[in-house]
């Protein structure tokens, strides 16, 4: 092995702005999709469990195509092929128009693909939650809606915790794809400074350390978010009494 | 680019065909590769020795902190400098994939191990057998019926997650589609085929996956 | 044959034996009993170092068990042991699991230790079961395929962890029956077990434990018509109620 040790690159410019410029792409970039694939996991998995037929094919289709198709070949049709498709005047300002477009079809490509698992997770809770306290609910004359929104969803959010703690984190990770279509999140910058530097070993330590320091601080705030809740009433099932 | 050509696609069979090949050799290659470290891995973090235990626990949360093509930037850049010899992206992705894999095994296995009854490792202890031994042979056996499933699911996610060797151009299926996309400058039915396979192909496998889970798992 | 020096083990805080000395003798058979809980197991878990003990010293056939010159899998493969469940192998039939240990450990020819298990199986009443698996068959014939893997290692001494206690009574006997014929043949043998009246044909002595301490070393008879501590009276008058 004869390797040339550079670790003060990392400090030097341009290298360590483009680090910094990394990060911030991969937490905005994660913590966008993040903001729109709960609500949408969510509602997808309410579809799902709820009493509407349709409303449960739609949700089955939805899980079934984002999770069968390779998150980086869901990047290319969003960002080659999704501008073509959808109508010229939309298309030409998708192409043309659009600010940052790698970043935001990276985004929506990474929210809908995420919705699909989060809404596999949440399905596993409310599935855990029963049927005994859907009946209950409804029986007092709650309605569908009102039965999701203060009986079950509290309850299977309390029960999946810990699996979306490790699906936030899922998110954070799978960010590094948008690379694939010009994104430039750490992984990808740290691959930059690799190219321009021949100083791998650092730049990829870097990385590694900077997503370990990402898990270590969501699995802490994971920690803290549960003590909450835990302190704020248990299982769930009073906030419905209120 | 008002109208479509998909004979785009039948004029590249025998090239799309090709990195299909790739593709379920490097799926195959990654599932074995990571299944066996994943098993060793597993067998040292529960061993009763506590570094190694630690060891493989480190192990572990780092490979699974990390994203994937960060692991395969690593090697592909570590396994040359290591082996003092350029390799090309295949080994490198291969050796990878069956690091990071391994890891995620090994969480499979672990609580498969973990799942049987605690008396049979004494029983198989008490008639002598190392703890090697009797993790291989009595637990193992019976862990692998509750551990079918998600063996299954995380192999047919590592077929989906090859197509990442895209990143360091490894002719696979999805890299292979590229070169064919932008050499005929017809990217939608290029991609949309792509995706298409990779959804025929994960989706017949987890209908298969239902089909048999219930006769391995009785 | 067995000496056991003094041993004291605890479980965090909790101590479960406590200054425990016995010794026993070639072709003796020593039973212990005593109220649930009392450290029974766990005393004979010690003997073949399925538990680690912190204090003390247990010696079998002159070789101390806690020693670093001590081989502890070549000690068990002299040492057998039976459990309350059976632990036979599901995955494998009565003959694979008979053979299995004779095949890993002391390497021998699989043709030599299916015929060997063939014998065994006869022994124990069980000829025509050798291909079954355990679900197919009965909890007292499962236990007899368990006393058979146990034989197939030629044990110096056995080890008996309640073997008639998880089954229905009518199968009691049958694995009994077993158990005296092997006593008869000059087995060392330690049994643990409620069964006063295998006790009376079969034992030599009596060992009565209560909250981790051997309280009485008795010769059997003694034991029977004339129980010293107050503890070991209330426990017979209870056992023999039944
Ligand atoms: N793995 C363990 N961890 C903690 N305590 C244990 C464990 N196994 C047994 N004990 C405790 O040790 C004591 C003795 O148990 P045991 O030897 O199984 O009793 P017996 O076989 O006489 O019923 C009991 O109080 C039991 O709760
Ligand atoms: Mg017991």
């Amino acid at each position: 092995m004869n390797y040339h040790w550079h670790w003060s690159i990392l400090v030097e410019q341009p290298y360590l702005s483009w680090l910094a410029h990394g990060l911030a792409v991969t937490l905005t970039l994660s913590g966008l999709a993040w903001l729109i694939a709960l609500p949408l996991g969510t509602l997808i998995a309410v579809l799902r469990t709820g009493p509407w037929k349709i409303g449960r094919v739609i949700g089955a289709c939805y899980v079934r195509v984002f999770r069968n198709v390779p998150l980086i070949v869901q990047m290319f049709l969003w960002f080659f092929v999704f501008p073509e498709v959808v109508p010229k005047t939309f298309g030409f300002f998708l192409k043309r128009q659009l600010p940052f477009p790698e970043f935001t079809m990276g985004l929506l490509c990474l929210s809908f693909y995420s919705a699909s698992r989060l809404a596999e997770t949440i399905r596993s809770g409310l599935e855990t939650a029963g049927s005994g306290p859907k009946n209950a609910a409804l029986a007092s004359g709650l309605s569908y809606v009102k039965t999701y929104r203060f009986v079950l969803l509290p309850m299977a959010f309390r029960l999946v915790i810990p699996p979306l703690t490790s699906e936030f984190l899922a998110i954070f990770k799978n960010s590094s794809v948008a690379l694939a279509i010009g994104v430039l999140e750490i992984t990808a910058e740290s691959h930059q400074i690799e190219s321009f530097t021949f100083q791998g070993f650092e730049a990829f330590t870097a990385a590694t350390v900077l997503y370990a320091l990402i898990s270590l601080m969501c699995l802490i705030l994971a920690g803290l978010f549960k003590r909450y809740l835990s302190n704020a009433g248990g299982l769930g099932a009073e906030v419905a009494i209120k | 680019m008002s109208s479509f050509d998909w004979t785009v696609i039948t004029r590249n069979v025998p090239w799309l065909w090709a990195g299909m090949q790739l593709t379920l050799l490097l799926t195959a290659l990654a599932v074995v590769g990571g299944i066996t470290v994943g098993v060793l891995v597993a067998i040292c973090r529960l061993s009763s020795w506590k570094p190694l235990s630690l060891l493989a626990k480190i192990y572990v949360d780092l490979f699974r902190s990390i994203p994937l093509v960060l692991a395969v930037f690593w090697f592909y850049f570590m396994v040359p400098i290591i082996t003092g010899q350029p390799v090309g992206p295949f080994y490198s992705i291969v050796i990878a994939f069956t690091f990071f894999e391994g890891a995620y095994f090994s969480e499979i296995v672990r609580a498969g191990i973990q799942g049987v009854r605690r008396g049979q490792l004494s029983a198989a202890l008490a008639t002598g057998l190392t703890h090697f031994q009797a993790i291989l042979h009595v637990v193992l056996p019976q862990a692998v019926r509750s551990m079918y499933p998600l063996l299954v699911t995380r192999s047919i996610i590592i077929f989906q997650d090859t197509s990442l060797a895209f990143v360091v151009g490894l002719t696979d299926f999805l890299t292979s589609a590229n070169i064919i996309a932008n050499r005929e400058g017809r990217p939608i039915e290029i991609y949309c085929f792509v995706a298409l396979v990779y959804f025929v192909v994960c989706y017949a496998a987890e209908l298969g996956l239902d089909r048999t889970t219930k006769r391995v798992t009785r | 044959m067995i000496m056991i020096e003094a041993v004291d083990k605890w479980y965090g805080q909790l101590q479960v034996l406590s200054e425990c000395s016995a010794s026993i003798d070639q072709g003796e058979v020593v039973v212990v009993c005593g109220p649930s809980g009392s450290g029974k197991s766990t005393l004979i878990k010690c003997i073949n170092g399925l538990e680690e003990f912190q204090k003390g010293q247990i010696t079998v056939d002159r070789e101390p068990i806690k020693s670093a010159s001590t081989n502890i899998y070549k000690l068990r493969s002299k040492v057998g042991m039976v459990f309350q469940n059976f632990e036979l192998y599901p995955h494998l039939t009565s003959i694979e699991n008979i053979t299995l240990a004779p095949m890993k450990v002391l390497k021998r020819s699989r043709e030599e230790c299916v015929q060997r298990a063939r014998k065994l199986l006869q022994q124990v009443g069980l000829s025509a079961h050798g291909e079954k698996y355990p679900s197919q068959l009965s909890g007292g014939q499962q236990q007899r395929v368990a006393i058979a893997r146990s034989l197939a290692m030629d044990p110096i001494v056995m080890l008996f962890d309640e073997p008639t206690s998880a089954l229905d009574p009518e199968m009691i006997n049958e694995v009994l029956d077993v158990m005296v014929d092997l006593a008869k043949s000059g087995m060392t043998m330690v049994v643990v077990t409620h069964e006063m009246g295998f006790a009376q044909r079969v034992g030599s002595r009596v060992i009565f434990m209560d909250a981790g301490k051997i309280v009485e070393d008795r010769k059997c008879p003694d034991f029977f018509s004339n129980p010293n501590s107050d503890r070991a009276k209330a426990f017979l008058s209870k056992i023999v109620k039944h």
